[in-house]
């Protein structure tokens, strides 16, 4: 176990004024599985960067053990000379061919330009072999286009394994993955950990770490906080290093629910690519209480979200907001009095390019806070920007920063702000803490507690068992485009959740999420 | 070896003193093939910047010549900020004109107070006309406008030709292929006595003017820069993005259709098939140079408007082919690519 694999040491990163990584050392040996924690943007990906040759540190060394197990240093900035060093990394985005074969994809790389064939006889043999070993198992002829996302993931392991990593670097792998599939890699992890192998796993859920690692190190702002055992570690003490500061798990109160604010009336909405769609879903909310939607992605939340963010519309039944229709379109919705949090906030949530204020006028451009005569009151905008950023601790450079620089928690917080700016008396939380480390979820969370407590209505969808069962007053669960009966919080069990949500989804569904 | 990073951001002094770089760059280039046509390089160069910008005659030559390019270049560089990529403002250029010499030359008769303006307006709709079928075929089905624009100019060319040789034919024309030409009331004014320069060119600065306070200080201008970079969160956000999409395609071949109107009314007098040097495709180099910002479009259009005329005395002096000219601006296209390359990413330069 003390023999050592790799060894880092006063590795130092700056982007401009910003400091990535601030002397970090860091120690790992064979057979070791060492959790990397800390939140997003604490500098767990820069310095595996840094590690793999994609960066190239301003101070420090690294080293490697080789075959024979003598360190020796590592090039910097050549992931030509980490893979050759036996260092292997899988990103939280793949990069596979998806129109190739597995073995292809495995081969690809490894081979000279101008090697007359492609050696797939020999490299099928040892995948046969690696497969064996290490328990991944994935048909070696299927098109990486059609495997979900494990196998995918499956294939990058292995990929990583064919050319002989001795050290492998796995960025969030969990993030996508169901908690099943979660459940079998670990077991495969531990499996070649085994046989020498040595893993990196950066995370930052530290229930994932307390399962799996040997060896847990926090980095937090780019320095490293902690490095201990895992057994005997401390998670609150470890959640509280991580943020760095104590952390409250909210704590929803109960209180009596307010009148009926919308009202869904056996509605549905077509799916896209023949998903089941909203299927005659009827559903209350009330005001001040939080409807949690539980279930497994693709069962019919996304028309759902859809229908109530005004981006589709139903083909039957009735929707009400305090008794009134909903005017169409977005724009309609925002205007009755909803706000929105969108699923990818990447992709529908935010602007990278513009500014924050920007960004926080972007739904209500017709505001006289916003424009008079159609031009922009940028002293306006600046001051409610000014606001928001220090009401929700928004962390950037300033206004008129580009939002594409914030981390994701601080994305999050500028559309949070931005959907609770005009008080919504109905707020359409989808998977709001989605790839968000555990102090930005629990800022998420306060503030839809919030909101609860001062009447609005609240929708909740999410994957997050923990999260619905944390905050919400009732759950009700969606399988195959229908709703079940909602029931309060106090009387719902884990067991009960998870039956209903298998009543109809189906891992199909998952993988073409 | 060379390592490419992501920057965080660049100071648009640096990233505009870049792309004057990469012009310097292709002209450093473009000595290969002057010295390949055997041309004094040195003596060349000075030609061509005598011919650009050594007289006064010189010096207007180029702003006339930078006039059509101010409005192309502002008309590809809205259309790009909301990532419309119109490729067609050549065509929208010949449909303008054609619209200017409908109104311009005898049909509507009065003072220029009246003419002027609305030869300019009908050229500005013809464009506008011209670009919005690409634009709502982009917006509604995702037909690409590149394709769609593209083509359309040997459309609109062909078009041009045969009214040239029918209903628009000037019959005092011997025989040309020419329209009638642009009354002298309909006619923009030239600036100085005897020159080519005409008012065309005030026109096109003041539309940049407003471009530039547009794009960076309206609420259209902020629904515009957001529906280019995220069109799925503009729609989320409830902007309404084939509406918007519609009004840049709109402006964006309105102004490629004054290009054509500066042109038939403030130069030529009269609309043939040969009235653009390639005005819309230049238009968009100028753009790129100026970064897709209208307060650069100005000086840019001048850059590529010297080159041009510069070329012509250096072909005339030293007999090379006044094709340089276009391939210079090729390269400075290339270069400025290159050049963008540099803007998003850090270079370092490292041993291996």
């Amino acid at each position: 176990m003390s023999l050592p694999a790799l060894r880092i040491r006063g590795v130092t990163k700056r982007f401009g004024p910003l400091v990535a990584n601030e002397a970090v050392d860091l120690d790992l040996a064979r057979g070791e599985i060492l959790a990397l924690l800390g939140e997003n943007g604490a500098g767990k990906t820069t310095l595996m960067n840094i590690l793999f040759g994609h960066y190239v540190a301003d101070e420090g060394t690294i080293e490697v053990a080789d075959e024979a197990g003598a360190l020796r240093p590592l090039p910097a900035g050549s992931p030509g000379a980490a893979l050759a060093a036996g260092i292997g990394m899988v990103h939280q985005h793949f990069a596979l061919a998806e129109s190739l074969s597995v073995i292809e994809n495995v081969v690809l790389g490894t081979r000279p330009l101008l090697a007359p064939g492609l050696g797939l006889r020999a490299a099928r043999r040892r995948l046969d072999t690696l497969m064996r070993d290490s328990g991944l198992r994935v048909d070696p002829n299927r098109r990486v286009g059609a495997l979900g996302v494990g196998e995918k993931q499956r294939v990058e392991i292995l990929k990583v394994l064919h050319r002989g990593a001795r050290i492998l670097v796995l960025d969030e792998p969990t993030a996508v993955l169901a908690p099943q599939e979660a459940e079998q890699l670990f077991g495969i992890l531990r499996r070649l950990r085994g046989q020498g192998l040595s893993v990196i796993f950066i995370s930052h859920k530290l229930g994932e770490v307390a399962a799996l690692a040997d060896r847990v190190a926090v980095l937090r702002a780019g320095r490293k906080v902690a490095d201990q055992p895992v057994a005997g570690a401390d998670k609150t003490a470890l959640a509280a290093l991580m943020v760095g500061r104590e952390v409250v798990p909210s704590r929803r109160v109960p209180q009596a629910p307010g009148p009926a604010l919308l009202v869904l009336d056996r509605v549905s909405v077509p799916g896209e690519r023949g998903r089941p769609g909203l299927v005659e879903a009827s559903l209350t909310i009330h005001g001040g209480e939080i409807l949690g939607i539980a279930g497994v992605s693709g069962n019919g939340q996304a028309e759902l979200a859809g229908l109530l963010a005004g981006m589709k519309t139903s083909s039957v039944g009735t929707v009400r907001l305090a008794g009134q229709a909903i005017p169409p379109g977005p724009a309609g919705a925002v205007a009755s009095g909803i706000g929105r949090i969108p699923e990818d906030r990447h992709r529908d949530g935010a602007v990278g390019s513009l500014g924050v204020a920007e960004n926080l006028a972007l739904e209500t451009l017709s505001s006289p806070d916003v424009q008079r005569w159609g031009f922009l009151r940028f002293g306006r905008m600046r001051e409610t920007a000014s606001r928001a950023i220090s009401a929700y601790d928004i962390r950037c450079p300033g206004p008129e920063a580009p939002v594409r620089l914030l981390s994701g928690g601080n994305m999050q917080k500028v559309i949070l702000a931005r959907a609770f700016e005009s008080h919504p008396r109905l707020v359409l939380a989808d998977q709001p803490t989605r790839g968000l480390d555990v102090g930005a979820a629990g800022e998420v969370h306060r503030r839809l507690l919030e909101a609860r407590n001062r009447g609005a209505g609240i929708l909740l969808i999410s994957e997050d068992l923990d999260e619905l069962l944390a905050i919400s007053d009732r759950i009700a669960v969606m399988a195959g485009g229908r709703l079940s009966e909602p029931q309060a919080v106090e009387n719902v069990t884990l067991a009960e959740l998870g039956l209903k949500m298998a009543a109809s989804g189906t891992g199909q569904d998952r993988a073409a999420a | 070896m060379i390592r490419f990073e992501p920057r965080t951001g660049i100071s648009p002094a640096r990233s505009m003193g870049l792309r004057l770089l990469a012009v310097a760059a292709a002209l450093a280039l473009a000595a290969i093939p002057l010295g390949v046509a055997g041309a004094p390089i040195l003596p060349a160069y000075a030609a061509m910047l005598q011919g650009a910008a050594g007289s006064v005659f010189a010096l207007t030559e180029t702003l006339a010549r930078a006039t059509p390019l101010i409005f192309t270049g502002l008309s590809a560089a809205i259309a790009f900020r909301a990532r419309l990529y119109n490729i067609g403002a050549e065509g929208q250029l010949y449909l303008g004109a054609l619209a200017a010499v409908a109104v311009g030359s005898g049909a509507v008769a009065g003072p220029p107070a009246l003419l002027v303006p609305l030869v300019l307006l009908a050229a500005a709709a013809a464009g506008a006309a011209l670009m919005l079928g690409p634009t709502f075929l982009k917006g509604r089905f995702g037909v690409d406008e590149v394709v769609t624009t593209l083509l359309l100019n040997f459309v609109v060319l062909l078009f041009i030709q045969m009214m040239l040789e029918g209903p628009f034919k000037d019959p005092m024309g011997g025989g040309w292929p020419q329209s009638e030409p642009i009354l002298p009331e309909a006619a923009l004014p030239p600036l100085v006595e005897r020159m080519r320069l005409h008012a065309g060119l005030p026109i096109g600065i003041v539309l940049c003017l407003l471009a530039h306070v547009l794009i960076s200080r309206t609420v259209l201008g902020l629904r515009i820069r957001a529906v280019g970079e995220n069109p799925a969160a503009s729609a989320y956000a409830g902007i309404p993005v084939l509406r918007t999409l519609l009004t840049v395609g709109a402006v964006s071949g309105a102004l490629a259709g004054l290009a054509g109107a500066s042109e038939v009314a403030g130069l030529k007098g009269n609309l043939t098939a040969d009235l653009s040097r390639g005005f819309g495709y230049a238009g968009i180099v100028v753009a790129m140079i100026a970064g897709l910002q209208p307060l650069a479009v100005v000086p840019a259009a001048l850059l590529v408007a010297g080159v041009f005329v510069g070329a012509d005395t250096m072909s005339r002096s030293h007999g090379v082919s006044s094709y340089i000219a276009d391939l210079i601006v090729a390269l400075a296209l290339l270069c400025v690519l290159v050049a963008g390359l540099f803007v998003r990413f850090k270079v370092r330069w490292e041993r291996a």
